[in-house]
């Protein structure tokens, strides 16, 4: 969908937001997107959405000084700007005033420069450093003085007396090379540190000197368990940007598609979930229905975990002429065998102790943190996208809602299980009326947005996963940004493991189950 | 000239036999002992038959890794299976998936922190060249500029099969190694002298103090 | 029931014949010296090879099957591997103690490794107080443990190495209660007259009914926490403390540790099968007379390994089923459920032995 960006003035923009947020319960703020407009200066785009009334809003505010920017800070109204507003001060050098916390989020401490502004050279002065990564115990704060100088002020984060585990960037639990900075007392865990960007690849400066096709290849590599949905986003994005119409045929398959992913991840979720409980039987149980899977991807489009399948205006190739009989040998293989996960792990006595009453989010919380997807969904936050903005067939097709409200490790993970078989049910009412027709619209090789800014969402299988395009008219976009949604979750982290004990920190992190590189982009 | 056997696979079916047997003269430049010999083939045996990778995936082909070890391709089949999480216990360490600027530091310490005989495997297009990444600022144009490489699997990521196709062509490398006399690895590894040199400074260092 | 101890005899005084007596035991000694290295190694690659494929199975795999025929080699070669692995010496590591740590482990495995009775006649560590000299010595290995986390100076093996302590410490109750039940309805410590005994009589768990079954319960679990095995794996918990206390050991000291695991599992299973299941007594039951004396042409030493393999099965069973405890509930479980059942277990057995209520 085009957005309707409203500018607003730096010195407004605090009581603005706070109008938003106190009269019009703009609660959930989906967005924070940082911009170098060139001439104009840097920015930020603010997206909200109200989760009562569904409306949403975007705001924009340029910085008034083009040489060291600054903006009011919004991390006390929304948590989850927290993190945003540390990523936005690392790719453009935006300080946001008062954040307690003003250091990189994703480059090392001693980058130099900010990559994401439209003249810096970058690659010039960072050459690849083989020295220790610098982690600082002590944070900045950056605060305007009374006669308009910006000072600043040092706090300690972890004190020298403090027992700090990493846990990561290199650790079997952490699904990647995420790594957490834990203060124990004893086996408690007293706060929860992030440190990001070790997988941190630039997708997003990439993306603005590639051309559209092109882009298309990143975002399988972003989150890889939800190649399908973040393509189909992205090929959304674009599509209704151009005013391309798909055929109903590809939007069938694309649906099927999301949903067969969809499952394929909360499989590995499960198994993954159960491996860092101690349970490894559990693990192959649940890879078994997975190849299945798998093997259906192979016969269609060759890949098993990146696919390279939506396109703009379709689809790569047709799907095979077995393909119905197929999914439906694999649906009715996993509703065989769904009651084999529980089970092994979900209904035994230890997994139970382990996950009942662990890692609480209430529900202000996630909606202030903006933990969408099935964590959201358990702590009572009906956010689903599909159901919000319903996008290709979703609105056709009948499906549950699936919430809880008890936000522990539990709910989160009852609501992944639950969710699979709601996708097989999904699958089970389009499989067998696949219209016939085109599987790719006819479009002009040579792909040029429209001027203005374009948003897309889509429910991935761990959240909202946003494609935000603003484009200036040239065969290339003048900035790409995708809405992450492994990183809220990872944010929530400190939250959901406070005062719980440090194995319990494995298990949360697993249910959160987020995708490192889908976080550092 | 010694050619290493891989259970039902002839050694024809291999690709790349030029560089293996390039290695094998380079080994061997200085003749062979045939007591000597034979206690190597015996240990040879024994590691390249026990090859233990460390869990190590930073993308999408540590996920490949993870099906590789399920059910329908089982490494343990291979005695691949044990795989330890701790760097000193692995012998391989497969990299799986980009290394970036911040993760090139990290990827060092754990190379150098696992115990000797060591060997590395380059899995997917990232690792080799820095694949679909290769404009980035902060993504590093393969590990072969970090750490020696001994292996390299291409592909997007590569499938299981790759993987063990991959493994076997290291197991042949390993069948052939010497380990009574000569030095194995030849390539020149960048870091090693400036890490000697630092090393040293460290100690002495600790010595005044 | 073939008794060994007339080899042994006929050989003591064969030697004794031409040599003098100190020279006999230390050359006794040092063939039973031999003779435990081999056995303990032989055991320990026959386990972690039926480990192996007993967790494929479970696992819908098929386990190693290419270095050698169904992959019997396989742990041979990662012996050999093993033992040409370098052995990192850390600098700030306290050197001495690091060194040490994987003896501790491997000398109190072997300690309690010689108690078990192998057959009639068979025992090598065989004296009055047995039982008791079983539990003290594999106090041992919880030392071995605790310097192993202590001197890596490393993070991970030390909240490693104190999870093991308190489990190990707690654990070892459970043990001793239970051994203490069955040693109160055997009247004797002597391990080689535990076994006679239930040759003579009958199985003990049979014999002691309701509290032997409840002390095999409780000493089952109780022994798969102090083998460090999952669900009780907290001192090495892959998944939160990476390798736990041996993290920063590697080649044949990990190695060390990794066979010292693996033997303490045959060591609770062996113990088990001799305290419940009779040992080396074949199976025994009064109104079969042929079935009896075909039983009983059937080796000892053939009965105590099926015995214990038949546990070491009962507890990989578990370990590959059971997701991992968290370390308060697994105090908990101890403190507040084993404990106190084993302690009226106790006073259970006495009042059955007291009023001769054994079958």
């Amino acid at each position: 969908m085009t957005l309707d960006i409203k500018t607003i003035a730096p010195s407004e923009l605090r009581t603005e937001l706070i109008r938003l947020k106190d009269q019009e319960k703009m609660d959930f703020l989906v967005n924070l997107i940082g911009m170098d407009w060139g001439e104009e200066g840097l920015g930020v785009i603010y997206m909200l959405e109200s989760t009562e009334t569904g409306k949403t809003i975007s705001l924009k505010a340029i910085a008034e000084d083009k040489q060291n920017p600054y903006l009011p800070t919004v991390s006390d109204l929304w948590k989850i700007a927290y993190i945003y507003e540390r990523e936005v001060f690392d790719f453009f050098g935006i300080k946001f005033l008062n954040h307690p916390d003003m250091r990189r989020l994703f480059l090392r401490e001693d980058w130099v420069g900010y990559p994401m502004r439209k003249n810096d050279p970058t690659e010039l002065l960072n050459p690849l450093r083989m020295t220790d990564v610098p982690l600082s115990d002590s944070t900045k704060e950056y605060f305007l003085t009374p006669d308009g100088k910006i000072s600043e002020k040092t706090h300690t984060v972890w004190g020298p007396d403090e027992y700090v585990v990493n846990v990561g960037p290199q650790h079997p639990s952490t699904h990647g090379v995420l790594h957490m900075r834990a203060s124990l007392d004893g086996e408690i865990v007293k706060r929860l540190g992030l440190v990001l960007g070790y997988i941190h690849r630039g997708v997003e400066k990439i993306s603005e000197s590639m051309t559209y096709p092109q882009l298309l290849a990143l975002t399988d590599r972003l989150d890889y368990f939800s190649a399908m949905q973040n393509r189909h986003a992205l090929c959304m994005c674009i599509e209704k940007a151009i005013g391309l119409e798909v055929s109903e045929r590809v939007q069938y398959i694309r649906t099927i598609m999301d949903e067969l992913q969809r499952v394929a991840s909360h499989l590995v979720y499960y198994a993954c979930m159960a491996m860092d409980t101690g349970a490894l039987t559990a693990f192959f149980y649940s890879f078994r229905e997975r190849e299945e899977i798998c093997k259906i991807f192979e016969d269609n489009f060759g890949g098993r975990v990146i696919q390279n399948y939506n396109t703009i205006g379709g689809v790569m190739y047709d799907i095979q002429p077995n393909f119905a009989e197929e999914v439906k040998k694999v649906i009715s293989n996993i509703r065989k065998r769904y009651h084999e996960y529980n089970d092994i792990f979900t209904t035994n006595v230890i997994a139970k102790g382990r996950m009942e009453g662990v890692g609480v989010i209430s529900k202000e919380d996630a909606i202030s943190l903006g933990t969408t997807g099935p964590v959201g969904r358990a702590s009572g936050w009906n956010n689903d996208v599909r159901r919000r903005h319903p996008y290709a067939l979703y609105d056709k097709v009948d499906f549950n809602d699936i919430i809880r409200t008890e936000g522990d490790t539990n709910a989160r993970h009852w609501n992944r299980m639950e969710e699979m078989l709601e996708s097989l049910n999904i699958i089970e009412q389009l499989i067998d009326n696949i219209p016939a027709g085109e599987f790719q619209a006819k479009r002009k090789p040579i792909i040029k947005l429209p001027e203005g800014s374009f948003y897309q969402a889509v429910e991935s299988s761990r959240g909202e996963l946003g494609v935000f395009i603003e484009s200036k008219g040239d065969k290339t976009p003048y900035r790409v940004h995708y809405r992450s949604s492994s990183l809220p979750l990872a944010n929530a982290m400190d939250t959901a493991c406070r005062g719980e004990k440090f194995a319990d920190l494995i298990a949360i992190g697993a249910s959160m189950d987020f995708v490192i590189p889908d976080i550092d982009r | 000239m010694k050619k290493p056997k891989i259970k039902s696979i002839p050694y024809e079916e291999f690709k790349d036999n030029e560089s293996l047997e390039a290695m094998i003269n380079q080994l061997n430049e200085n003749g062979t002992n045939v007591i000597v010999t034979t206690a190597d083939d015996l240990i040879n045996w024994g590691r390249s038959n026990s090859v233990w990778p460390m869990n190590f995936g930073t993308s999408c082909c540590a996920i490949e890794l993870m099906a590789m070890g399920a059910a329908r391709f089982d490494m343990a089949r291979f005695g691949f299976e044990v795989t330890r999480v701790s760097p000193r216990q692995a012998d391989l360490i497969l990299v799986c998936g980009t290394i970036t600027y911040k993760m090139a530091p990290v990827l060092r310490r754990l190379y150098d922190q696992m115990a000797d005989p060591k060997y590395v495997i380059a899995i997917g297009g990232c690792t080799c060249t820095g694949g679909p990444f290769t404009k980035s600022y902060h993504v590093v144009k393969g590990v072969d500029e970090i750490i020696p490489v001994d292996v390299y699997v291409p592909g997007c990521p590569p499938r299981p099969e790759a993987f063990y196709y991959g493994m076997m062509q290291l197991q042949r490398k390993m069948k052939v190694e010497n380990f009574f006399g000569t030095v194995n690895r030849k390539e020149v590894d960048a870091f090693q002298r400036e890490a000697e040199k630092k090393e040293k400074e460290v100690i002495n260092t600790e010595q005044e103090a | 029931m073939f008794d060994f101890s007339i080899i042994t005899q006929w050989f003591h005084s064969l030697l004794t014949g031409v040599l003098p007596e100190w020279v006999t035991i230390g050359i006794e000694c040092v063939i039973v010296l031999l003779f435990i290295i081999l056995l303990y190694a032989i055991l320990a690659i026959a386990l972690i090879y039926m480990e192996r494929k007993i967790c494929a199975l479970f696992q819908c795999r098929i386990g190693p099957n290419r270095v050698g025929k169904w992959g019997l080699l396989q742990v041979f070669a990662d012996v050999f591997k093993m033992l040409t692995k370098e052995i990192i010496k850390m600098r700030q590591s306290d050197r001495m103690l690091h060194d040490m740590a994987p003896f501790f482990v491997l000398a109190a495995s072997f300690l309690t490794f010689a108690c078990l009775p192998w057959n009639k006649g068979l025992e090598i560590l065989d004296f009055n107080v047995g039982a008791f000299f079983f539990i003290a010595v594999s106090g041992i290995g919880v030392i071995g443990i605790l310097l192993a986390g202590w001197a890596s100076h490393s993070k991970y093996p030390m909240i490693g190495a104190m999870r093991s302590g308190a489990q190990l410490i707690s654990y070892e109750l459970s043990i001793g209660m239970t051994m203490l039940t069955m040693i109160m309805l055997c009247g004797t410590m002597q391990i080689s007259d535990i076994v006679q005994q239930q040759a003579d009589y009958g199985w003990n768990i049979v014999r002691g009914h309701i509290p032997a079954l409840l002390a095999f319960i409780i000493y089952l679990i109780a022994g798969n926490a102090e083998c460090n095995r999952g669900p009780f794996d907290l001192p090495e918990a892959e998944s939160e403390l990476t390798a736990g206390y041996h993290t920063e050991f590697s080649g044949m000291h990990f190695g060390f540790f990794y066979l010292a695991e693996y033997l303490n599992l045959f060591i609770c299973a062996g113990m088990a099968s001799t305290i419940f299941l009779g040992g080396w007594a074949p199976l025994y039951i009064p109104a079969l007379e042929g079935f009896n004396n075909v039983m009983a042409m059937i080796p000892g030493f053939v009965w105590f390994f099926g015995k214990t393999f038949f546990v070491v099965f009962l507890l990989m069973w578990i370990r590959w089923t059971y997701p991992r405890l968290r370390i308060d509930q697994l105090l908990s479980l101890e403190w507040k459920y084993l404990m106190p059942i084993s302690m009226f277990n106790i006073i259970l057995m006495a009042l059955v032995v007291c009023f001769g209520l054994t079958l």
